[in-house]
């Protein structure tokens, strides 16, 4: 059986062969690329979990960014109520007093003209005395000859009033 | 690309199913001469009919080194006192005027295809660890440097690692070269035409010399435990005094490597003749990768044992 016994020659070769590549791979080819795949094993997995970390970072931080927005919403509609209440109290006061002037200006000018008027008519009272006075000695100093001309006078002097 | 891959597997199955047609239509050759000329080695490489490859014979006989061409002694003439022997147990070998063999380190089909494993497993993986330095690790590789990871990932891991367990550093360069280089010595095995073709891996003297490396591996780097467990296991007194334990583990030593080297070569041996007389090429393909992996993940699990007791 030829092909049962082994050919020395091929076993030679074969030998020898098999220890070189073995020798050149073992030193310069599978470990540096089974460490190659095993570095990129192990990195693509710290990649994948702080991937992973970095979504969940996120999430809280999302979360907490609309906590905040609520917040401020809220604080935002207590501010301008609070507004709205102090323009009103401003509005009612400003209102009251605007009315309380008016009124003391009203009241005064109402005085005022009835002082005006008290005023005016003691002059007048005082005038017209005067007057009949006056009147009274130009109708006493000049003669008179008729009551026609008398009445005259009078009505001349009236009309001088 | 699939297309491509398709045509490229039609013209092998054609290029391998013709030359037995034809050769049984011709009625004068017969089909299992031509197949046990392919299984066996020869001192000159057949590519076409008239397209021969004449190789180096390099002898060792008792007056020193002797060289010449193959093509010198090609139709049975005797060169320098050597010649081609055409009968008896050493036919078709290279015999001297007595008829003696010579120690034969002629480069043979066999040898030279052998070296072309080497060089194709030489470029690939040493191309590949350069491909390592010069991008690092975190680019991702494409194409074939891809594929090749794949592959030395999944023998790493699923092959080497999971047979061995703890301590499988030490072995896996070793397995990792024994792998690939079953793997490709198969493959190239598959190929009709030149640089492929010869019957590597289906010739004892390879899966051998795997075997007893095998045996190194297993035995050698074993720790104190395994020989323990071989020489005086924890089986009754009795079987150990009359050595009936002992012995049937010590030839167990012996038949874990010889397993390895009959189950490879009588697989591809018989592959080879499968392919030649009914070229069914795909099931040789997965022959070619499973006895890969089956002589690799065979002789993982065994320095596994050695290496757990």
């Amino acid at each position: 059986m030829n092909l049962l016994t082994p050919d020395p020659g091929l076993l030679f070769w074969m030998v020898l062969s098999f220890l070189i590549v073995f020798f050149l791979l073992a030193k310069y080819g599978f470990p540096i690329i089974v460490d190659a795949i095993n570095k990129r094993k192990e990195f693509i997995e710290t990649s994948l979990v702080s991937a992973k970390e970095a979504n969940e970072r996120l999430a809280t931080i999302k979360e907490e960014g609309e906590k905040l927005l609520a917040e401020a919403k809220a604080q935002q509609k207590e501010i301008i109520s609070a507004a709205m209440q102090e323009k009103q109290k401003i509005l009612l006061a400003a209102q009251d007093e605007a009315r309380t002037s008016a009124q003391q200006i009203v009241d005064d000018a109402a005085a005022r003209i009835a002082a005006e008027k008290e005023k005016a008519l003691r002059e007048v009272r005082s005038e017209v005395a005067t007057l009949a006075i006056d009147i009274a000695e130009k109708v006493l100093s000049e003669k008179m000859s008729s009551s026609a001309e008398q009445k005259k006078a009078i009505e001349r002097m009236i009309e001088k009033l | 690309m699939k297309k491509t891959l398709y045509i490229l597997f039609l013209v092998l199955l054609c290029s391998v199913s013709l030359p037995s047609r034809a050769a049984e239509e011709e009625g004068g050759i017969d089909v299992s001469e031509l197949i046990f000329e392919h299984l066996g080695d020869s001192y000159e490489w057949h590519i076409a009919k008239s397209c021969v490859i004449h190789l180096p014979c390099i002898l060792i006989d008792k007056g020193g080194i002797t060289t010449f061409m193959s093509s010198q002694i090609e139709h049975g003439q005797e060169y320098k006192g050597y010649h081609i022997a055409a009968e008896g147990s050493y036919a078709g070998k290279i015999v001297n005027e007595q008829g003696e063999r010579p120690f034969d380190i002629s480069i043979t089909k066999n040898v030279l295809e052998l070296f072309i494993v080497c060089a194709i497993l030489l470029s690939v993986f040493l191309g590949l660890a350069r491909w390592y330095k010069k991008n690092g690790y975190k680019k991702a590789p494409g194409g074939f440097v891809g594929a090749m990871e794949v592959l030395v990932g999944f023998v790493e891991k699923d092959v080497i690692k999971s047979s061995i367990g703890h301590g499988y550093q030490k072995f896996l360069y070793y397995l990792l070269t024994v792998f690939f280089f079953i793997l490709t010595c198969n493959l190239m095995g598959l190929l009709p035409i030149f640089p492929g073709g010869a019957n590597v891996t289906g010739n004892i003297a390879v899966p051998l010399t795997l075997a007893i490396s095998a045996f190194i591996a297993i035995n050698f780097f074993a720790p104190k435990g395994y020989y323990k467990s071989i020489f005086w296991p924890e089986v009754p007194l009795f079987l150990k005094v009359f050595p009936l334990m002992p012995t049937i583990e010590f030839v167990g030593v012996f038949t874990k490597p010889f397993s390895l080297t009959v189950r490879l070569f009588a697989n591809i041996l018989a592959g080879h003749v499968v392919i030649l007389s009914l070229s069914s090429l795909v099931l040789e393909l997965l022959v070619a990768f499973i006895q890969a992996y089956v002589f690799t993940m065979l002789t993982a699990t065994f320095i596994g044992i050695a290496q757990s007791e």
